[in-house]
C-alpha cells in the first residue's frame, strides 16, 4: 500500500502518444500522480521518459492524449501554462543563463515583461533556500557555480513559482552519491510539505530509495506499474529491458606493462572548469582503468591530453617508454591510440557526411589517399568492413550518419577507432545515451580489446559502469587524481567521498 | 512551430522547392514591373531577349558572367569551409592592380600573361590571409574585417589612380595606363567579343570541383566547414585548412580582376567591378556552393543584369530591378533549400 | 602638432563629433539589441539605407520631419521582420540572410528612388532638422556651441542609448533579452517565447538602425544620394564588439570613433593633408574599426548563443 493512496490526484496523463518521424516515442502512455507522492519514471535510454515529460511541460505537443493538472486540462505546447498550473521541471541539461546571477535566473519570466514594480524576490529565494536546504548565493553568477549548485538553482526556480508538482529528469546523473542523498533529503522535505514529485531515472537503487511508486516505460509504452516496497531491483530490471539481458562483467586479469604514462601532468583551468593538477597515471596493457568522478572535474582535460588535442602545460607524457614532445591527434593515432570521444555528435562524427566519409575521418591521409588524391573505392570498402564487423544497422555506406541511432553511430565510431588495432584505447563516456543492447555490445568490445592486450581508459560518470568494468579505478575531483584502487576494494560510498573531494583534503593533510 | 528533419526527401521536394524559389523571384519581378507602370510580361520578355536574344546579347552575357564565375567560385570555396569571405570585391581589385603593374611593360611576352595571373592570385590570397589569421589566432569575425577591407581597397585604388598609377594620357580621368598588347587575353574566336577569360573561368570551376570531390584537401575543407570540432578531433589541422581555403578563395577572386583587366578593359579604373564581389555571394548561394553549378548560376545572374539593362532602356523600369531580383532569389533559395531538408511541424 | 591641438579645442570640432556620432549611436544600439538577443544582423547596412531613403522620401512628399522618422522606423522594422522570420523560426544562416537583406534593402531604395525621380541629376533637398536653441545652455561660452547646439534627433539618439541601457539592465524585458542571447533554453523553460523575444528584438533593433539612416537625410544632410551610407553599418557592427555588447561602452566607442572621423576631415585641410593622400584619411574609419576588433578580440564577453539558432524540437 502506498502511503499516499487515496490522496488527491494532482496530475493525470491520459493516453499520450507522440511520434518523431517513424519513431513512436510515446505510445498511449497514462499516468497519475497524487499529492505528496514520489513517482519514479523508470526506463532505459530511449524509452520515452523525457519525451513524456517534455509533453507535460509543453515543450512538445502530443499527437494524441490529454494532460490534466489539479483536475483542469492543460493546454498543449505551452510551458507558460504548465508553469502557471504549478508544474516545475528540472531538466537533465540545465536551462540556466550563465551570464546572469542566480536571482536573475530565478526571476526570469516570473514578472510581466513590462512590469515596473518588482516583488521581493530575494527574500523569497532566501526563505526557500532555508526551508528546503538549498544553499546558494543569490548574487553569484551562474557560470561560476558548480554542477550541484546549478541543480539547486533549478529546483529553486520551480519552488519560487510555487510549483506543486516537481519533475526531475535524471537529476543524479551529475551528482556524487552524497550530493544525491542531500537531493533526496530536499525531495522528502518537499513531499512532506505536500508537493508531488516525478523522478526520472534509470538507476534502480535510487528509484528504490526515493520513490513510492514506480512506472516502467519500454519502447514508449508503460510496461509496468508497481509499489516500490512490493518489488525488488531484479524484477524492475527485467521489466525495464524486457527480459534477462545482463551486461558484460569483466573478469580480473593480470596487468601487463605500462603503455602510456602521465607524470605530474598539469593543464590550465578554463573558467570554472578545472584543468589537471599534478596528475600521474599509468595505463597498463591488458587492463581497463576506470576514471570515476562528477562531470566537470577535469575528465575533459585528461581526455584531451590522451586524445592528442592538448599538451600538458607541465609534467610529462610517455608512450611506450618514450617521452612525447610532439603531440597531436595524428601523432596519437599513428602511435596506436584509439579514441572514442565523449560527444559522438559534435566530436565523433559529421552529421551530414555519409558513413564512408565518417569512417575515414581519421585515416584519410594515411590509408585512403595518395599524394593528396582520395581513394574513395578503398574508403567505401573500409566503411563496409566496419558496418559488417561491428553490426552497424544502416541502409548502406552512403547513408548520412545523422540518420543513424545513437547506438549505431557509436558502433561506427568504435569500429573506426578499433580498425587500426590500437593498443591504447580512450573510451570517454562510451555508452552514454545508448540502449541496453548497444551498451552490452560496446562494453563487450572494450573487454575484448583488453583481453587482446590493449590498455583501456574508461571515463564515465556512471559509477555502476565504472565498478562493473574496471580492473583499477581512479577518482578525479577538481582536477586531482586519486590513487588507483583495485577491483572490488572500494564501495560506491567510499568512491563517493573521493568524488566529493573530501578524501583529497584528508590525503593533503596527512 | 518546429523544424523536423526529413530522413529521405523526395525528388519532388528536392527539385520542386528550388523551382518554386525561382518562380517566386519571377513573380516579384512582375510585381515590381507593375509598380513601375510597365507590362509585367513584356518586362520579363525584354529581360530574356536582352540577355539571350541575339549573338551579341549572348556574348555580352557570357562576358559579364566571366568575373562572376571567378568570384562565385571564390565564395563557394570559402563558404564550404564556413569561412565567410565577403571580401571578394577587394581581392578582385588586388588582382587587377597586380595585373596592371606587371602588364604595362614590366614584363614582356610570353611570360606576362601567366605571371600576371599568378601574381594576381598571390595578391588576392595575401589580402584574405590577414582576416583569416585574425580569425584563427584571435577569433576576430572575418565577415566584418573582409567587408571593411573592401572599402579600404577601393580608397587605395582611388589613391593609385590619382597618384602612382595615374595614366598621363588619361586627361584627368582616374584610370591607369593601358596594358601592352602581349598582356591582353586574346579572344576565343576572332571577331567575336568573348575573351579566353571565360574559358579559363570554366576550367577553374572544373579544377575546384575536382579538388573538392577527389582530394584530401577537399575532404578536409568540407569536414572543417561541416563540423570543425569533429575535424579537429579526427586530427585535421583545422587552422591550416582554413588558411589553405583562404588562399584558394582569395586567388580565385583575384582572377576575376585579372580577367576583367586583361580580357576586357585593358586598364584599371574605379568602375572595374560594379559589385562583382558581392554578386559572387549570390551566384555561389544559388549554386548551392557547387563549383560546376556556379558556372550555370553566374551565366543566369549575368543574363539578368544584361537583360535588365536592355529592358530598362526600352521599358523605363530602373535597372536596379536586377539587384532586387538577385537579393530576392538569394533569400528565396536559402529558404527553399532549408525546406528540402526540414519540414515545419506544429509543437 | 599645434594644428591638431587647435582642432581639438575648437567648439565646432566637438559639435561635429556629436553630430557624426548620433547616427552611429542609433544604429549601434539597434545592432546591440539584436546581438544581445542572439541574432547577428548583417542587414544593418541596407536597413540604414532604407531608413535614409524612406525618411527623406516621406518628408519630400510633404510629411513633417518627425513623420519621416516614424516612416523610417516602420520601414526598418519591416526589414527586421523579414530578417528575423528567416533567421529565428527558420534558423537560416544569419550571415547569408543578413547580407541578403542588405542587398535587397539597398537595391529597393535605389529602385524606388529612380522610380520616383527618374530624371533628376542633382538630388533634391528638404528642409532638415534645425539645431535646438536651449535657453541658457546654448548661450554658454564654448560649451554652448560644442554640445548644446544640436538637433532634436541628436538628443533623441542619446536618449535612445539611455533607454536601451535602462531596459536591458533594469527591466524584466531586458533580463529576458539578455537571457535569450545567452541560453534560449533557459528562456523557454521559464515560459517565455524564444521566437517572440528574438523577433521582437530584431525588429526594434532594425527600427533603430533605420532611424540612424533617417538621421543622415533629415538632420546631417538634406538630401538622399546613393552610397551615402558607405559602410557605416559595418562600422556599427565593429562598435558593438568594441563596446563589449554594453550600451554605455558602445556609446563611448561611437563618440571616440566620431572624433577620429571629424579629426580626419579637418586634418585634410591642414599641412598634413597637403602631404598625405586624402584617401588615407577617408580610410581611417575603416582601419580604426579593424583595429578596434583586434583590440577587443580577447576580452569581450560574447553572448553565448549569438548566431546559434534555436529549434526547440532539436534532439
Amino acid at each position: 500500500m502506498s502511503k499516499s493512496e487515496g490522496a488527491e490526484v494532482v496530475l493525470r496523463l491520459d493516453r499520450i502518444s507522440k511520434s518523431f518521424g517513424a519513431l513512436k516515442a510515446n505510445d498511449s502512455v497514462s499516468l497519475t500522480l497524487r499529492r505528496g507522492e514520489v513517482v519514479a519514471l523508470l526506463g532505459e535510454n530511449g524509452a520515452g521518459k523525457t519525451t513524456l515529460m517534455n509533453i507535460l511541460f509543453g515543450h512538445y505537443v502530443a499527437d494524441d492524449g490529454e494532460v490534466e493538472v489539479f483536475g483542469q486540462p492543460l493546454p498543449p505546447g505551452n510551458p507558460r501554462a504548465a508553469l502557471a498550473a504549478g508544474v516545475g521541471m528540472v531538466h537533465q541539461h540545465f536551462t540556466l543563463a550563465g551570464n546572469l546571477t542566480v536571482l536573475e535566473n530565478i526571476r526570469l519570466g516570473t514578472e510581466h515583461l513590462w512590469a515596473r514594480r518588482h516583488p521581493d524576490a530575494r527574500g523569497k529565494v532566501e526563505r526557500l533556500s532555508r526551508d528546503f536546504g538549498l544553499s546558494v548565493h543569490p548574487d553569484a553568477k551562474v557560470c561560476r557555480l558548480s554542477v550541484g549548485e546549478r541543480q539547486r538553482v533549478e529546483i529553486l526556480k520551480a519552488l519560487y513559482r510555487d510549483a506543486r508538482i516537481l519533475i526531475l529528469d535524471e537529476p543524479t546523473a551529475v551528482l556524487t552519491p552524497q550530493e544525491s542523498e542531500a537531493l533526496f533529503a530536499t525531495l522528502r522535505k518537499a513531499t512532506g510539505l505536500g508537493l508531488s514529485v516525478i523522478f526520472i531515472s534509470h538507476k534502480l537503487h535510487e528509484v528504490m530509495a526515493i520513490a513510492d511508486r514506480c512506472i516502467v516505460l519500454r519502447h514508449g509504452r508503460v510496461v509496468g506499474e508497481v509499489d516500490t516496497h512490493a518489488t525488488d531491483k531484479g524484477a524492475l530490471a527485467a521489466m525495464m529491458v524486457g527480459g534477462e539481458l545482463s551486461l558484460p562483467r569483466a573478469e580480473a586479469r593480470a596487468p601487463g606493462k605500462v603503455l602510456m604514462q602521465l607524470d605530474s601532468v598539469t593543464t590550465p583551468d578554463h573558467g570554472a572548469v578545472p584543468g589537471l593538477k599534478q596528475v600521474s597515471l599509468a595505463l597498463r596493457a591488458g587492463q581497463i582503468t576506470g576514471l570515476a568522478g562528477v562531470s566537470g572535474n577535469g575528465q575533459a582535460a585528461l581526455a584531451e591530453v590522451i586524445a592528442g588535442l592538448a599538451l600538458p602545460s607541465a609534467g610529462t607524457l610517455s608512450l611506450h617508454d618514450a617521452r612525447i614532445t610532439d603531440w597531436s591527434p595524428r601523432v596519437a593515432l599513428s602511435n596506436g591510440v584509439g579514441r572514442i570521444p565523449e560527444d559522438r555528435h559534435h566530436q565523433g562524427s559529421i552529421g551530414d557526411f555519409d558513413l564512408t566519409e565518417n569512417a575515414v575521418l581519421e585515416a584519410y591521409r594515411t590509408r585512403f589517399s595518395r599524394r593528396g588524391w582520395m581513394n574513395w573505392r578503398a574508403a567505401r570498402a573500409f566503411a563496409q568492413e566496419i558496418i559488417a564487423g561491428y553490426d552497424v544497422r544502416c541502409p548502406g555506406p552512403e547513408t548520412r550518419i545523422r540518420l543513424l541511432s545513437g547506438g549505431n553511430m557509436q558502433k561506427l565510431i568504435l569500429g573506426r577507432a578499433m580498425a587500426s588495432g590500437p593498443d591504447i584505447i580512450l573510451a570517454n563516456q562510451p555508452v552514454r545515451g545508448l540502449d541496453v543492447g548497444a551498451i552490452a555490445y560496446v562494453q563487450g568490445q572494450l573487454i575484448a580489446a583488453r583481453d587482446r592486450g590493449a590498455a583501456v581508459l574508461l571515463i564515465s560518470e556512471d559509477l555502476d559502469e565504472i565498478m562493473g568494468l574496471s580492473d583499477v579505478i581512479h577518482v578525479i575531483s577538481q582536477g586531482r587524481l586519486s590513487p588507483g584502487f583495485a577491483r572490488g576494494s572500494m564501495s560506491a560510498a567510499d568512491l563517493g567521498l573521493w568524488m566529493a573531494g573530501q578524501k583529497f583534503e584528508g590525503a593533503d593533510a596527512a | 512551430m518546429r523544424l523536423e528533419p526529413i530522413a529521405n526527401p523526395t525528388a519532388a521536394r528536392r527539385l520542386g522547392l528550388p523551382v518554386l524559389a525561382i518562380a517566386a523571384t519571377m513573380l516579384i519581378a512582375m510585381v515590381l514591373a507593375l509598380i513601375a507602370g510597365a507590362n509585367p510580361f513584356a518586362v520579363l520578355g525584354q529581360i530574356a531577349r536582352g540577355a539571350l536574344g541575339s549573338k551579341l546579347a549572348i556574348l555580352e552575357t557570357l562576358n559579364r558572367a566571366t568575373p562572376l564565375i571567378f568570384t562565385g567560385l571564390a565564395v563557394a570555396v570559402a563558404f564550404r569551409a564556413k569561412l565567410w569571405n565577403i571580401g571578394a570585391e577587394a581581392q578582385l581589385y588586388a588582382g587587377a592592380i597586380l595585373t596592371v603593374v606587371l602588364g604595362t611593360g614590366a614584363l614582356g611576352a610570353p611570360l606576362v600573361l601567366p605571371l600576371s595571373a599568378l601574381a594576381a592570385m598571390l595578391a588576392g590570397a595575401a589580402l584574405l590571409l590577414g582576416p583569416v589569421l585574425l580569425k584563427t589566432r584571435l577569433g576576430v569575425d572575418e565577415v566584418v574585417t573582409t567587408l571593411l577591407l573592401n572599402f579600404i581597397m577601393l580608397l587605395f585604388v582611388s589613391y593609385l589612380l590619382e597618384g602612382p598609377m595615374k595614366d598621363p594620357m588619361g586627361m584627368g580621368w582616374p584610370k591607369s595606363p593601358a596594358l601592352i598588347p602581349e598582356a591582353r587575353l586574346p579572344r576565343i574566336v576572332d571577331g567575336l567579343r568573348l575573351h579566353w577569360g571565360f574559358a579559363l573561368a570554366i576550367l577553374a570551376a572544373i579544377v575546384v570541383w575536382v579538388i573538392q570531390t577527389r582530394t584530401a584537401l577537399g575532404f578536409e575543407i568540407r569536414a572543417v566547414g561541416q563540423n570543425p570540432e569533429a575535424a579537429r578531433f579526427a586530427g585535421m589541422p583545422v587552422n591550416v585548412v582554413l588558411i589553405k581555403t583562404a588562399l584558394l578563395s582569395g586567388g580565385l577572386a583575384a582572377l576575376a580582376g585579372w580577367s576583367q583587366v586583361a580580357g576586357l578593359k585593358g586598364h584599371l579604373s574605379l568602375d572595374l567591378s560594379p559589385g562583382f564581389g558581392y554578386t559572387g555571394i549570390i551566384v555561389a548561394m544559388l549554386a548551392l556552393l557547387h563549383p560546376l553549378g556556379v558556372v550555370v548560376t553566374a551565366i543566369f545572374v549575368a543574363g539578368i543584369f544584361v537583360g535588365s539593362d536592355a529592358m530598362s532602356r526600352a521599358a523605363g523600369v530602373p535597372t536596379y530591378i536586377a539587384d532586387m531580383l538577385m537579393a530576392t532569389a538569394l533569400l528565396c533559395m536559402v529558404l527553399a533549400i532549408l525546406l528540402t531538408k526540414f519540414r515545419v511541424v506544429r509543437g | 602638432m599645434t594644428e591638431i591641438i587647435d582642432i581639438l579645442i575648437s567648439a565646432s570640432f566637438w559639435a561635429a563629433v556629436i553630430r557624426i556620432a548620433s547616427p552611429l549611436i542609433l544604429a549601434t544600439m539597434g545592432e546591440l539589441i539584436c546581438e544581445r538577443a542572439g541574432v547577428l544582423n548583417l542587414g544593418i547596412e541596407g536597413i540604414i539605407v532604407i531608413g535614409a531613403f524612406t525618411g527623406w522620401m516621406a518628408v519630400y512628399q510633404g510629411m513633417p520631419l518627425w513623420g519621416g522618422v516614424a516612416v523610417a522606423m516602420l520601414a526598418g522594422m519591416l526589414f527586421g521582420l523579414l530578417h528575423s522570420t528567416l533567421t529565428v523560426p527558420f534558423g537560416l544562416s544569419q550571415h547569408v540572410v543578413g547580407l541578403g537583406v542588405t542587398l535587397f534593402a539597398t537595391a529597393a531604395a535605389s529602385f524606388a528612388y529612380r522610380l520616383m525621380l527618374p530624371e533628376v541629376t542633382s538630388p533634391p533637398k528638404i528642409q532638415p532638422f534645425q539645431p535646438l536653441d536651449i535657453p541658457v545652455l546654448s548661450d554658454l561660452p564654448w560649451l554652448g556651441q560644442a554640445l548644446f547646439s544640436q538637433t532634436a534627433l541628436t538628443w533623441a539618439a542619446f536618449a535612445v542609448a539611455g533607454i536601451v541601457a535602462f531596459t536591458l539592465y533594469r527591466t524584466p524585458l531586458g533580463l529576458a533579452v539578455r537571457a535569450v542571447g545567452e541560453n534560449p533554453a533557459a528562456v523557454e523553460a521559464q515560459g517565455l517565447s524564444v521566437t517572440g523575444l528574438r523577433m521582437g528584438a530584431v525588429m526594434v533593433g532594425s527600427g533603430l538602425m533605420a532611424v540612424g539612416g533617417a538621421f543622415l537625410t533629415l538632420s546631417a544632410f538634406s538630401s538622399f544620394f546613393f552610397e551615402m551610407v558607405n559602410g557605416r553599418g559595418w562600422i556599427c557592427i565593429a562598435l558593438v564588439v568594441f563596446g563589449a555588447w554594453k550600451p554605455g561602452k558602445a556609446v563611448l566607442g561611437a563618440i571616440l570613433f566620431a572624433a577620429f572621423d571629424a579629426l580626419q576631415i579637418r586634418l585634410q585641410q591642414t599641412s598634413m593633408g597637403a602631404v598625405l593622400p586624402y584617401q588615407l584619411f577617408l580610410a581611417l574609419p575603416f582601419i580604426l574599426s579593424i583595429l578596434a576588433l583586434i583590440l577587443m578580440s580577447r576580452r569581450a564577453e560574447v553572448p553565448a548563443a549569438l548566431m546559434v539558432p534555436y529549434n526547440k524540437g532539436e534532439r
